[in-house]
């Protein structure tokens, strides 16, 4: 489905990214694990297309189309899906207005009507459940005053209503709580398939405990410097970063 | 070359001829008249008009008392109302009352003319009282007050709650000539009473227009208005807007000005407190593009202790239009524990575009809550890429963190049918499907 080769980006002149190959199949679950610093949120900016960092080598593809030819929300109509670090703030926009209209910028992009009224409510309504959240929340301005399990969550409410291709969650699991993330975790799951993939970007192996990762990779200094499955996390998890470093030299 | 106030004061004689001379309101006008002679037309000398120039419209040749002109058909205009609500309407064609478009009453309150009120004996205790009382005498209002013939005259007595909105419209078809016109409008809310107000410019014609309009508006004691003034007119219409509100104890006005057409629009809009425990509320959504102006200067004048006043304006610039917020906050030493908010935000969208705006709180009490703040800046670019994520267009994107960001103001319009009307008019205005209520 996802298809990295080479990759160099940089920003500002910066390196951040030096040569990284990653390949993700339908139905996978990939964790991106790695120090601060390594390039994690960077790679994730730049599948989704971000402006500001410039690729330099090597190409990134999903079933075959090349993404550094798209913009932002071409790379969304074709199936990426990034849930941020930081979700940004919208006063003045609604949750449910600001879905409906993503989800309906989004089929008229594939030449679709809008969605009928009736179906898009039960649509809400099924996945607001899923993810537990209370409807007062959706008539709120989009993230505005919510707390940071609640963006957390509503990124993945949106995932839940946009059914991307390609979902990266980038650090989804900072600033949640147990339960939160529990719950994050098993929207997740529950959206989990095997026509789509996942790749989950974190810091910690906490989240893995509840989505259970088919390859971990660790990336190190803008490359992928080793790839395991799911135990990897564990032993990161009790042996820190440093002796992959020293594997490295 | 006669300039536009020789050709002013020249016809005054004219105009005379059909008013009656021998009453006090004529001899306000007279007064009115001189004053206007002596100060003349606004210059950029003058620090209130320092970023606004009227120069472009003085050259022009009006017609100061313009014929009707065409006749209007309702389906033509039915438009620029707020039609999908029962309303009162008080409908002027070039100046000149129009019985046809409007719906008037008399009964338990008066939704009328200006015209009957000046000169039938019955309005004369609340001309003597009201008529050019709130008015300062400046060289604009003065000009109108001289003039002062026709307009809107509202009177709602103590304890009475008037049901449905009020619309003032005032229509120009001046198909063969450059337009003046000096509509003078006079609104008084008694005791506990309340009454919602929409008001409206609106040019039918190619021709230049300039209306300079000045509304008097008296809330006695725990009286409620809720103005609303929907400012999209022709680009080639100019509009002098004087609203000048005295308010007594425990009332409550807003004013809410939305202004996304027109050429050059200056709105002075002024608030006297005489009273305490008075809330005001001044707020606005600018729009703008071309070359389009819009001057906004409020003036909060808290004289007692314990009021409130809350200003919230928004602009959204475009190309090469030019914006003016110029915001005056007034405490006198006796108004202890004012509470003054003042905010302005504004967006260039172009390199273009200009804003000026200055807060301006002068404050003789030492026991005050007031602030002030402003803004001037872009869109917010992570933002951008957040909808673009979502699969939300670039154009759609901007337009929607446009409207979020005027949409605030909205929030305290209280007639569902001008909200909706007025969120259908910014979303024409910034290109972007609202494919959503509000």
């Amino acid at each position: 489905m996802l298809k990295i080769q080479n990759l160099h980006a940089e920003i500002e002149e910066k390196a951040i990214l030096k040569g990284l190959n990653l390949s993700v199949n339908a139905g996978e679950v990939h964790a991106i694990m790695g120090p601060n610093g390594a390039g994690k949120s960077t790679l994730a900016n730049i599948i989704a297309g971000k402006e500001e960092y410039e690729v330099t080598q090597g190409s990134i593809e999903l079933n075959n189309e090349d993404l550094n030819e798209l913009a932002p929300e071409e790379r969304a109509h074709a199936g990426v899906f990034l849930s941020f670090q930081y979700p940004v703030e919208i006063p003045g926009v609604s949750v449910t207005n600001f879905i409906k209209t993503a989800i309906n910028e989004t089929r008229k992009a594939k030449g679709l009507e809008d969605m009928p009224a009736k179906d898009m409510l039960k649509k809400i309504r099924e996945k607001s459940e899923l993810l537990e959240i209370d409807r007062k929340f959706l008539s709120r301005s989009l993230n505005e005053g919510f707390s940071g399990g609640e963006k957390k969550r509503n990124e993945i409410f949106q995932m839940a209503m946009l059914e991307p291709k390609l979902a990266i969650l980038d650090e989804t699991d900072s600033g949640l709580d147990i339960d939160a993330l529990k719950v994050v975790a098993n929207g997740v799951n529950k959206l989990k398939s095997k026509d789509n993939a996942v790749i989950l970007i974190t810091h910690y192996q906490r989240l893995l405990d509840y989505i259970v990762p088919d390859y971990v990779h660790v990336l190190h200094d803008g490359k992928i410097v080793k790839t395991g499955d799911a135990s990897l996390a564990k032993e990161l998890e009790a042996k820190g970063y440093d002796w992959i470093k020293k594997e490295l030299v | 070359m006669e300039t536009l106030k020789d050709k002013i004061l020249s016809s005054y004689v004219a105009f005379e001829n059909n008013m009656n001379i021998n009453s006090a309101v004529h001899d306000i006008r007279s007064k009115a008249l001189e004053n206007f002679e002596k100060l003349g037309f606004p210059t950029k000398k003058l620090e209130a008009w320092k970023y606004t120039s009227l120069n472009s419209l003085l050259k022009n040749d009006y017609s100061l008392f313009p014929d009707r002109g065409r006749s209007i058909e309702l389906a033509d205009v039915k438009k620029y109302f707020i039609h999908d609500i029962d309303t009162y309407k008080v409908v002027f064609i070039d100046g000149k009352y129009s019985s046809f478009l409007s719906e008037t009453t008399h009964d338990n309150f008066d939704v009328c003319l200006m015209s009957s009120a000046l000169t039938k004996p019955k309005y004369k205790a609340i001309i003597e009282n009201y008529f050019n009382k709130a008015a300062k005498q400046d060289n604009l209002t003065s000009l109108n007050t001289a003039f002062a013939s026709e307009g809107a005259y509202i009177y709602i007595p103590k304890n009475i709650e008037v049901q449905k909105p009020i619309q003032i419209i005032n229509f120009t078809t001046g198909s063969e000539a450059a337009t003046m016109i000096q509509p003078r409008n006079l609104i008084v809310v008694e005791d506990n009473a309340h009454v919602q107000i929409i008001e409206r410019h609106q040019s039918l014609t190619t021709n230049e227009v300039l209306s300079n309009v000045v509304t008097e508006v008296f809330a006695a004691r725990n009286a409620t208005i809720d103005y609303y003034k929907i400012q999209n007119d022709e680009l080639n219409a100019s509009l002098v807007d004087n609203t000048y509100i005295k308010q007594e104890t425990n009332s409550e006005v807003a004013v809410h000005t939305f202004s996304f057409g027109g050429n050059i629009t200056r709105n002075n809009l002024n608030f006297f407190q005489n009273g305490e425990h008075i809330n005001s509320i001044l707020k606005g959504i600018t729009i703008i593009e071309g070359k389009q102006h819009v001057d906004h200067h409020t003036l909060v004048h808290h004289i007692e202790p314990n009021c409130e006043s809350h200003q919230d304006y928004k602009g959204i610039f475009n190309e090469r239009s030019t914006g003016v917020f110029n915001g005056k906050v007034v405490v006198e030493k006796e108004a202890q524990k004012t509470n003054a908010y003042q905010q302005n935000n504004n967006v260039l969208i172009s390199d273009k575009a200009t804003i000026n705006a200055k807060p301006q709180l002068e404050i003789f009490a030492d026991d005050v809550r007031c602030s002030h703040g402003c803004t001037i800046g872009q869109l917010d670019d992570d933002a951008l890429f957040y909808m673009q994520q979502r699969g939300i267009s670039e154009k759609q994107g901007r337009g929607l963190l446009m409207f979020a960001f005027a949409n605030t103001v909205l929030e305290s319009v209280r007639i569902p049918e001008v909200k909706s009307r007025i969120t259908k008019l910014i979303a024409n205005k910034l290109n972007v499907n609202i494919g959503f209520e509000v």
